[in-house]
């Protein structure tokens, strides 16, 4: 990284020279950060995504499919990771709301709106993945039931687990991301999770930034090993 | 260019993306200048601007004025007589975004580069009620400048650190807008903030 920002900071050519005939996907996303809001930045990035890709089939066919190690194929995998832990959010809820467990209104009202924004995540990552070439990972089966079946407490203390878990998920894979664009949308998507975690931990009478100041990222391996109680197959 | 002769097309891409992101902060800050004057800017650019050699330490030093702002904001508050557990979670904040603070300054000086000096700041809160408003504000803006700037950075672990520090903004988000009646999380999707949108709506609170 180091060499590349030397090379970088080498060249004699201006930014603005740079800028006027970049090729690449950074302007779109320009426009999409220029946007008026997430929705429509959605579409723009999607319609990057699309195009990247044709642009790296013509240097490997296989790359697309995320096969070989294109240079897509990380980033494939991450989004199909965040797909998995938006599959079981968005699951967790509809069962917990589906319970009629939540006997507190306000409190059932949040859950369900938090469940709506995870089905929109799901709804986005498949997008994501589909527009990289990909074949988006299928829904696990998933097995809430001992927590729903634990009551309100339970329900709210679980939640705020996952939802912790899921903003940590999302960090530990930031800086891992090569595409601006699907970095973008995964920016988007993790300060919601954070906020859906405050929310939760300010519900439990926990604190709001149980870190501290600077937020803990949790690696791939950790994460799904602490989900696979919740996952039946 | 120099990247075709690499011999492994994945350095080509970041390579690529290095340029770029150079673009993207002489494009966002001539902008920003255009539209509020050299001394609205002033503060979240460095000489380096003029040599096309803008990256990380632009960035950092961007975000480590907002921190500056949210610090200076946390530390006014708790001369408003806040209710209790208002009071706690402004203390706690303010606290946070200080760490923030000292953390970007020592990252713009590992990155080699001269850390922004803290402007003067004027907030027009005078009890608890324009307190939680603005704090919702500076909050969710906060938000979305580093979501806006994140992706423009080249070192890893700088972008980490970014990653980092707005999970907690965006805790700090939602735990103010609870305090303030307000939905936690209202959109499923975080805006991202250009640069010149972020200075937009901080250029109020900013006195010199």
């Amino acid at each position: 990284m180091q060499e590349v920002q030397e090379r970088t900071g080498g060249e004699s050519e201006t930014a603005m020279e740079r800028l006027s005939r970049d090729p690449s996907s950074r302007k779109r996303f320009l426009k999409m950060v220029g946007g008026a809001g997430a929705a429509g930045a959605f579409s723009v990035l999607l319609a990057a995504c699309g195009s990247d890709n044709k642009k790296d089939t013509t240097s490997s066919g296989a790359a697309a499919t995320g096969a070989q190690g294109g240079s897509n194929a990380g980033d494939l995998k991450i989004v199909n990771y965040a797909l998995t832990l938006e599959y079981l959010e968005a699951e967790f809820y509809k069962e917990v709301i589906a319970s009629g467990q939540i006997k507190d209104k306000p409190t059932a009202e949040l859950a369900k709106k938090f469940g709506q924004t995870e089905q929109e995540h799901v709804a986005a990552l498949t997008a994501v993945v589909k527009k990289l070439g990909g074949t988006p990972a299928p829904k696990p089966k998933t097995k809430f039931g001992p927590v729903i079946d634990g009551g309100a407490k339970k329900i709210l203390t679980t939640a705020a687990a996952v939802e912790n878990l899921g903003a940590a998920a999302y960090l530990g894979q930031a800086a891992n991301i090569k595409s601006a664009e699907i970095l973008a949308a995964a920016l988007s998507i993790h300060s919601v999770e954070a906020r859906h975690a405050s929310t939760l931990n300010t519900a439990l009478g926990m604190p709001a930034t149980p870190d501290g100041a600077f937020a803990k990222p949790a690696d791939m391996a950790t994460v799904l090993k602490t989900v696979k109680p919740y996952i039946a197959s | 260019m120099m990247n075709n002769t690499l011999a492994i097309p994945e350095l080509e891409e970041v390579e690529v993306d290095g340029l770029t992101r150079s673009a993207f902060l002489v494009r966002a800050t001539l902008a920003a200048g255009a539209v509020y004057g050299a001394t609205a800017v002033g503060p979240f650019v460095t000489k380096a601007l003029a040599q096309g050699n803008m990256g990380d330490v632009d960035i950092v030093n961007y975000a480590l004025t907002l921190e500056y702002l949210e610090t200076a904001f946390y530390k006014k508050a708790q001369k408003l007589g806040l209710s209790g557990s208002v009071k706690k979670l402004a203390k706690t904040f303010g606290d946070q975004e200080s760490q923030h603070v000292d953390a970007l300054t020592s990252t713009v000086k590992k990155l080699g580069g001269k850390p922004a000096a803290m402007p003067t700041f004027n907030f027009p809160v005078k009890d608890e009620k324009s307190f939680l408003k603005l704090a919702v504000t500076l909050e969710d803006t906060g938000v979305s400048a580093y979501n806006g700037a994140a992706p423009m950075i080249s070192s890893k672990d700088v972008l980490a650190a970014a990653g980092s520090i707005v999970q907690i903004e965006a805790r700090h988000a939602a735990a103010i807008r609870l305090a303030n009646g307000e939905a936690p999380a209202p959109d499923a999707f975080d805006k991202p903030l250009e640069m010149p949108a972020v200075l937009k709506a901080v250029q109020p609170l900013i006195q010199s």
